[in-house]
């Protein structure tokens, strides 16, 4: 199980990198939020799979999974979902200052000053 | 421990703090006289060391710097030391004399000039001092940067920006080997204390590294004293006001590499190559030197040429002098006269040449130029520095009797000398060293008469000059004169050096000879009857005025050269080849387009990680592993077909459904996986993100239809696959090595007793770990107000941008 989570993980990572890559903005963002949800599965899968019981303590068992990575997880959806409607916001910000979702056209000047 | 000699090598970087507080606060007072303070007092500071190291004792004192690396601020006064502390204080305070009438307090920027002046004396004042190389090294690159400081002073004029880089990159690029030489020296000795080393000086000889270390060193030690080939940063230099020229250009920090050699020639001098090198370089540019600055025109430039040359001739006898090396004691040893002329030399030159140039700055001042095909005839109006210029150029020449004629017969003495010298293979072809020495030395005599006599006599052209020329004020005549007096008075009293100075430098570059309770036998004298060395002299005057005379006739062969051959336009072509091809450098990655950083950044995360997987033989799959269920299959294979349709689908819509798609799976997954609450936050913010999306999706344009290119798709594919892989792998491999205990265990046992939590996931966030849920918010709301302002925020300058 843990491989095949492991391998999940990989295919959403080289989703998002792949959308991250290309030029137009919102498949940027798109592969961002790919890749959050592939940290959050590697994360998960890193501490061991299915140990014991969900870790509530009403339920009396004899073992409970890790707790910890749920945390962890926990703060880093909701921190994702802050970066990813920052970005949506920003791209739609920048698509209207300059009229293009282009990151190649997007470069800026050559020069330095 | 934090001494007095510390306090004095930092006293003046301390003083160049309140230079702009001075000049601002006290703005009808002349900046320099607060200025001149520093040097004085540490003149007579360094004064008082002088019983000491005379009777041949040194001074240390260590202040930890980075103990850890062997670093250590260890000032150390001896002999060699000492003679450049007096040199760096005593021509330091005549300098600053000099400048306070040679720039204007109103109309020059004093505060940056005396800011950096002192920070140069303070580092100058750090490289004699300095028994730890690094430290030394620190204290060489600050010298360098002040230097090019006060080089840029009028850095509203194109030439002196120019001359300032010149100097900075070839000094720079000398220090840094010369770095490169120092670590070797720590590799070979394990310690950066000079003393130390010179200790095991015996040991290192037949190192493999001795001869690469001595190299770099030498080159340090070259382009700092402007040795043939990179003395061609000195004459760019001149740019400079005239003050910092006579002091740092002519007495002290080109002399540093003079200091470098002579410091470590108890290290390197018994190597053959040292001899050779030193000397061969020294008489190269003491030859070069002289003959280019007949050709000048700008007084400043013949005195540039003239240091150029004199330096050389420093160092070859220093090189000579490495000869005396060979004999265990002083018994019969001819050669250690050489280095006894050396030191001798240095402190003369510093004295007529320091005069010179200041005399040169009084003409400047003046008359308003410096070109002598527009001077002439100045010595009815200016006698005072007609006086100066004749005395100093005539010590300069080697003429009786100032103290550059005992200099110079000591220099062809040593030269006649080493001609007997039978290691090295010198007692073949030693002959060219009294040779050159005596054609450059002709050269010298031509050039010192032409800064005399075409300046101050003929006939005066006042319609060349912009103003009417008069004798300079006596606050500026003051500096030169005691200088001039020092030529004369160590001319006709030199052994007032011998003991005091000379001979404990000595013994500071010479130690292997000197026995216990021994001392070097130091006498100066005038007359040493009919020898081959008063014939060359003779030989110089008399070939050099028929020479002089006839100038006008032989002048035009150096037109000869064709620019395009000279070592100026090699460093431009350097310089704007150097240019060009790092702009293409950096133009050809550096391309402004997103997508390549990220492809450089995500490649190195791939290659580096799987490397250092493989190379450690980190990859393991092991540990006892999950059941896989049917459900998870299937929620495997609708992540993989969706991740699959998100990549290459053209559609908005369904890429954004297909993330939608990906959320709600990963939140199945984290039920199957015991994860109640990460589910319920999963679906809550899941279906927020695809609203949001959603929302904008109204807004943003089509994804263009004309895809990007195969390969550019192509190209992203082998790295998101790489990405992906590495990614599986890590996740493997963590899942099947733990390398500590987990802390997880505390969390059951604490969570109810200790928080009254019974969801231990709860308890985490909000209690164990509160201070991070904190922050957490604090960061949505940062991202919260982002939003709102970008939405809001109707760029009302808009035209400006």
């Amino acid at each position: 199980m843990e491989i095949l989570m492991s391998i999940l993980a990989g295919i959403l990572f080289m989703a998002g990198t792949y959308m991250v890559l290309s030029k137009n903005m919102i498949r940027i963002i798109i592969g961002t939020a790919i890749i959050s949800h592939g940290a959050h599965v590697l994360l998960l899968t890193m501490a061991g799979l299915k140990t014991g019981a969900p870790p509530l303590l009403g339920l009396k068992a004899s073992t409970y999974t890790d707790p910890l990575p749920q945390a962890l997880i926990l703060t880093a959806i909701v921190i994702s979902f802050g970066v990813t409607s920052f970005f949506i916001v920003l791209g739609y910000r920048a698509y209207k200052e300059t009229g293009t979702d282009d990151t190649k056209k997007l470069r800026g000047t050559d020069s330095y000053d | 421990m934090l001494t007095a000699l510390h306090f004095a090598i930092i006293a003046p970087f301390i003083a160049a703090v309140f230079v702009p507080f001075l000049y601002k606060k006290f703005s009808y007072i002349h900046t320099g006289w607060f200025v001149l303070a520093v040097p004085t007092l540490l003149f007579l500071y360094f004064l008082q060391y002088l019983p000491i190291t005379a009777n041949k004792q040194t001074v240390t004192a260590v202040l930890d710097w980075v103990p850890s690396l062997g670093i250590h601020f260890s000032a150390h006064v001896d002999g060699l030391g000492l003679l450049f502390a007096l040199l760096i204080t005593g021509i330091g305070m005549l300098v600053v004399l000099y400048s306070i009438y040679y720039l204007s307090k109103e109309k020059e920027a004093l505060y940056n000039f005396y800011t950096f002046l002192l920070m140069f004396m303070g580092a100058m004042l750090g490289v004699v001092l300095s028994d730890n190389l690094i430290v030394l090294y620190t204290f060489w690159e600050i010298t360098s940067l002040s230097s090019f400081l006060l080089i840029s002073y009028w850095y509203e004029r194109e030439k002196s920006r120019y001359g300032a880089l010149k100097s900075m990159l070839i000094t720079v690029m000398g220090g840094f080997a010369m770095l490169v030489g120092f670590v070797m020296l720590y590799s070979m000795t394990g310690t950066f204390s000079i003393q130390e080393i010179i200790a095991s000086a015996d040991d290192i000889t037949s190192h493999n590294l001795f001869i690469p270390a001595m190299l770099v060193i030498l080159l340090g030690a070259f382009t700092k004293s402007a040795q043939f080939p990179f003395h061609i940063w000195l004459p760019d230099a001149m740019e400079a006001p005239t003050p910092v020229s006579a002091y740092l250009h002519s007495a002290t920090m080109v002399k540093a590499g003079i200091y470098l050699v002579a410091r470590l020639s108890p290290v390197f001098a018994i190597s053959g190559e040292w001899l050779w090198l030193v000397a061969g370089f020294g008489l190269t540019t003491l030859f070069w030197g002289s003959f280019s600055a007949v050709r000048q025109t700008d007084l400043k430039g013949i005195l540039a040429f003239s240091t150029v040359s004199q330096l050389g001739m420093i160092l070859s006898m220093l090189g000579v002098g490495a000869a005396a090396i060979h004999f265990d004691s002083m018994e019969d040893n001819l050669y250690v006269g050489a280095t006894t002329a050396a030191l001798f030399h240095l402190i003369n030159h510093a004295t007529f040449k320091g005069s010179l140039f200041m005399m040169v700055g009084i003409v400047d001042h003046e008359t308003g130029t410096r070109d002598i095909r527009r001077l002439g005839g100045l010595m009815t109006v200016m006698p005072i520095t007609f006086t100066i210029a004749v005395i100093g150029s005539f010590s300069m020449a080697g003429l009786p009797p100032f103290n550059g004629f005992l200099s110079k017969e000591m220099f062809f003495t040593a030269m006649v000398d080493i001609t007997s010298f039978h290691l090295f293979n010198i007692d073949n072809i030693g002959i060219v060293f009294p040779v050159v020495a005596w054609i450059a030395s002709i050269f010298t005599f031509i050039y010192s008469m032409m800064l005399v006599f075409k300046t101050f006599t003929g006939k005066m052209q006042p319609e060349k000059l912009d103003v009417k020329p008069h004798e300079a004020p006596f606050g500026m005549l003051l500096s030169p004169i005691v200088l001039i007096s020092l030529v004369i008075v160590f001319g006709f009293f030199p052994n007032i050096l011998s003991y005091s100075v000379i001979e404990p430098a000595m013994a500071s570059i010479l130690p292997s000879l000197l026995g216990e309770g021994e001392q070097f036998y130091v006498d100066i004298y005038f007359w040493h009857g009919w020898t081959i060395e008063l014939f060359m002299t003779m030989g110089v005057i008399g070939i050099g005025t028929l020479l002089y005379l006839s100038l006008r006739k032989w002048v035009a062969m150096y037109q000869v050269f064709p620019d395009t051959l000279t070592l100026n336009h090699v460093y431009d072509q350097t310089i704007v080849g150097v240019e060009r091809m790092s702009s293409r450098l950096t133009g050809s990655y550096m391309t402004g387009f997103i997508r390549d950083y990220l492809l450089y950044i995500f490649s190195f995360f791939a290659a580096a990680l799987i490397f250092v997987l493989f190379n450690k033989n980190a990859f393991s799959i092991e540990a006892d592993l999950a059941p896989i269920s049917l459900y998870e299959v299937i929620l495997a294979i609708v992540l993989v077909s969706t991740a699959f349709v998100v990549m290459f689908t053209k559609s908005r819509l369904k890429a954004i459904i297909g993330l939608g798609v990906l959320g709600y799976t990963i939140a199945l997954f984290f039920v199957i996986f015991r994860a109640p609450d990460l589910a319920l936050t999963q679906l809550i913010i899941e279906t927020v993100s695809v609203a949001l999306f959603l929302l904008c999706f109204y807004h943003l344009p089509h994804i263009s239809k004309e895809l990007e290119k195969v390969r550019f798709r192509l190209g992203n594919l082998i790295i998101s696959i790489a990405v992906g892989v590495t990614v599986t792998l890590i996740g493997i491999t963590a899942n099947s090595s733990r390398l500590f205990e987990s802390i997880s265990g505390f969390f059951p046992e604490a969570s109810y007793d200790e928080a009254g939590g019974k969801n231990m996931v709860n308890v985490i966030l909000v209690d164990f770990r509160g201070f991070d849920t904190l922050l957490e918010i604090l960061v949505l709301g940062i991202a919260a107000f982002g939003i709102y302002t970008m939405i809001k925020l109707r760029l009302a300058g808009r035209n400006e941008l």
